[in-house]
């Protein structure tokens, strides 16, 4: 039975009565090739049961490894939200029965995450700036897919049976726990929203994890409760899990605090539990009641010894950190004199990196953004694609735009060799070969295509020649046809008026 | 002194998925007691030695991040009670994820 309760309250009347508290526990899926204690493929949309071997499905004697990249991922995200390193850091069995997890246990780490104690200061829409702690970041594994059959939703209730693709089982998991964020008041939505934003960006811009939520790549569950205003004394929390948007972040937060105060209003108790969102009605609705830690007779991996990473290679790895993507944006604006506007339209048309690596390709600014936010904003519209998936590169871009400005090609014929590259005829020079596309700059070659237009148009040559000479552009259109648009109608100008004897 | 009371063993027992019997309870109770008072001594050390969990010397031993040939799926799925579509098939799930 499913029954959706009201949230009663807006935030602004919650925040008259309480402070919410929040905290945010983000799972990022690593985009490592294997696993993170075996050598399966850790792939998105395999199929099903592909990527399985003795490890990952738990079957007896089989020994896990960890991976070192995903090690390595997992103190590059730390240093990036300027925690600390542990200098011995193990893993744990965390102890539960569910079809998902064929071990019986999820290898995570427990008392000794790997990087803990840092912060990621985060970018709110007026501009401001709100400081969210980190806990801790550790590694785990993540678990397998349940399909569940029969019954009329799909869903784990009423149905007949579930089917269990354990190609996921043991994919490297980052979790990623803030300490509570207190004071948000009304705007706790927006800091829960804002904060796993730039969590995204800040993780997509180490290229560890494609940070996708909608493919699950990366997760969030929200805890929040309700102290009485002035209070210090948190209240009784809920869990709402896996909420999977940026926009579902904020409505669960703020649903969750109108849900909250109406029960306490009322004179009743909020019940510790887990809330499942639901994405149609905006609301939670209760889980299970949530188990104690000790239920998880957490211990030692005995599978698996320590991990110490040595100072000189943290100290490398911090070396490597790339700019934060907001701050990387806020000097590109300035680089390229870009106005707020003309940034934004870039972001959202996701073209701001291709257009960062024309530029370092060797373009223009003002050339590559109008390359990508124009031209082939329209192509990738027209074939339905994004524009990252556009069959062009940065460099290929790069090369049309060097082309036109050395005088080898017109705008008009640029895009033509785009059309080229995106239809798979090659490299821009190649289509500029194949299709014989190169402006005609062969003086000799566009004298007698303009002596034959002067001839063919006597009346227009005389005019030139008393001195209209405006009048040129009649040639000048005549030769552009004749050579099929490939010469430069700078240069027929200058050589109509060199022909007919007048002087510009 | 541990205390283990039969309602603890109760509860371990079904977060283990045991079946307990009425009589086991008591049994088990009693014995867990004088196994925890005996594990307990442990606490008696020393605050500063710290808890050893692996007596090997070892550390760092990682693997590349380079895959490997996984199992054949219908191999797998043949030593499985039940399978549909590739995929495992077990009864209906009664509890929600932990």
């Amino acid at each position: 039975m499913t029954t959706v309760e009201a949230a009663p309250y807006t935030v602004e009347e919650v925040c008259e009565r309480f402070d919410p508290v929040m905290g945010l526990e983000v799972h990022v899926e690593l985009n490592t090739a294997t696993k993170m204690f075996c050598g399966c493929r850790n792939e998105f949309g395999a199929e099903p049961n592909t990527n399985i071997c003795p490890v990952c499905l738990g079957l007896p004697g089989a020994l896990p490894r960890v991976n070192a990249r995903a090690v390595e991922s997992a103190v590059t995200i730390g240093l990036a939200l300027n925690c600390s390193v542990r200098e011995r850091s193990g893993f744990a069995r965390k102890n539960y029965f569910y079809p998902d997890m064929p071990k019986n246990f999820q290898i995570s780490q427990y008392e000794d995450p790997i990087v803990f104690d840092g912060y990621l200061d985060v970018p709110l829409d007026d501009g401001s700036t709100w400081r969210v702690e980190i806990e801790r970041a550790h590694m785990e594994e993540d678990t397998g897919k349940s399909l569940h059959m029969g019954g009329a939703t799909g869903r784990i209730h009423g149905a007949d049976y579930s089917l269990l693709d354990y190609n996921r089982a043991g994919v490297p998991l980052i979790e990623i726990v803030t300490r509570p964020i207190v004071g948000a008041g009304t705007r706790a939505p927006e800091v829960a929203r804002a904060y796993v934003s730039a969590l995204r960006d800040v993780v997509k811009g180490l290229g560890v994890s494609d940070v996708r939520m909608d493919q699950g790549s990366m997760r969030c569950d929200a805890n929040v409760s309700l102290m009485p205003k002035g209070s210090s004394t948190f209240g009784t929390r809920t869990e709402t899990k896996n909420v999977n948007s940026l926009r579902s972040v904020e409505r669960a937060v703020r649903y969750e605090m109108g849900r909250q105060a109406g029960v306490l209003l009322s004179g009743g108790t909020v019940r510790q539990e887990t809330r499942h969102f639901d994405e149609q009605s905006g609301t939670t609705s209760p889980g299970r009641a949530k188990e104690t830690l000790a239920d998880y007779r957490y211990f030692p991996e005995p599978d698996l010894v320590p991990i110490e990473p040595s100072a000189e290679w943290v100290e490398g790895l911090r070396k490597e950190l790339p700019e934060r993507p907001w701050e990387r944006r806020a000097r590109i604006q300035s680089d390229w004199g870009l106005s707020d506007e003309e940034l934004r339209d870039l972001v959202n048309a996701d073209a701001l990196d291709l257009v960062a690596a024309t530029v370092d390709a060797g373009a223009s600014s003002e050339s590559a953004r109008s390359w990508w936010v124009s031209y082939l904003a329209q192509q990738a519209n027209t074939q339905g694609v994004a524009l990252t998936e556009l069959a062009i590169t940065p460099e290929q871009v790069a090369r049309v735009i060097a082309l036109v400005s050395e005088g080898t090609l017109t705008n008009k014929l640029a895009r033509q060799v785009v059309d080229g590259v995106l239809a798979g005829e090659g490299s821009p020079d190649d289509v500029v070969a194949g299709r014989g596309l190169a402006v005609v700059s062969d003086d000799s070659a566009l004298t007698a295509a303009v002596d034959e237009a002067l001839a063919a148009q006597p009346a227009v040559a005389e005019k030139i020649r008393a001195g209209k000479t405006k009048a040129a552009g009649a040639i000048v259109g005549a030769v552009m046809k004749a050579t099929r648009g490939q010469a430069d109608a700078a240069r027929v100008n200058e050589l109509v008026l060199e022909r007919v004897g007048a002087s510009s | 002194m541990s205390d283990i009371t039969r309602s603890d063993v109760a509860h371990l027992a079904r977060l283990a998925r045991l079946a307990v019997t009425d009589d086991e309870l008591d049994v088990f109770s009693g014995q867990l007691d004088a196994i925890l008072d005996t594990v307990g001594r442990v606490s008696e050390i020393d605050d500063d030695v710290p808890p050893t969990s692996h007596v090997a010397p070892l550390t760092n031993v990682l693997r590349a991040d380079e895959p490997e040939p996984s199992l054949d799926r219908e191999a797998v799925l043949a030593g499985a009670p039940a399978a549909e579509e590739g995929r495992f098939r077990v009864p209906r799930i009664l509890g929600e994820e932990p």
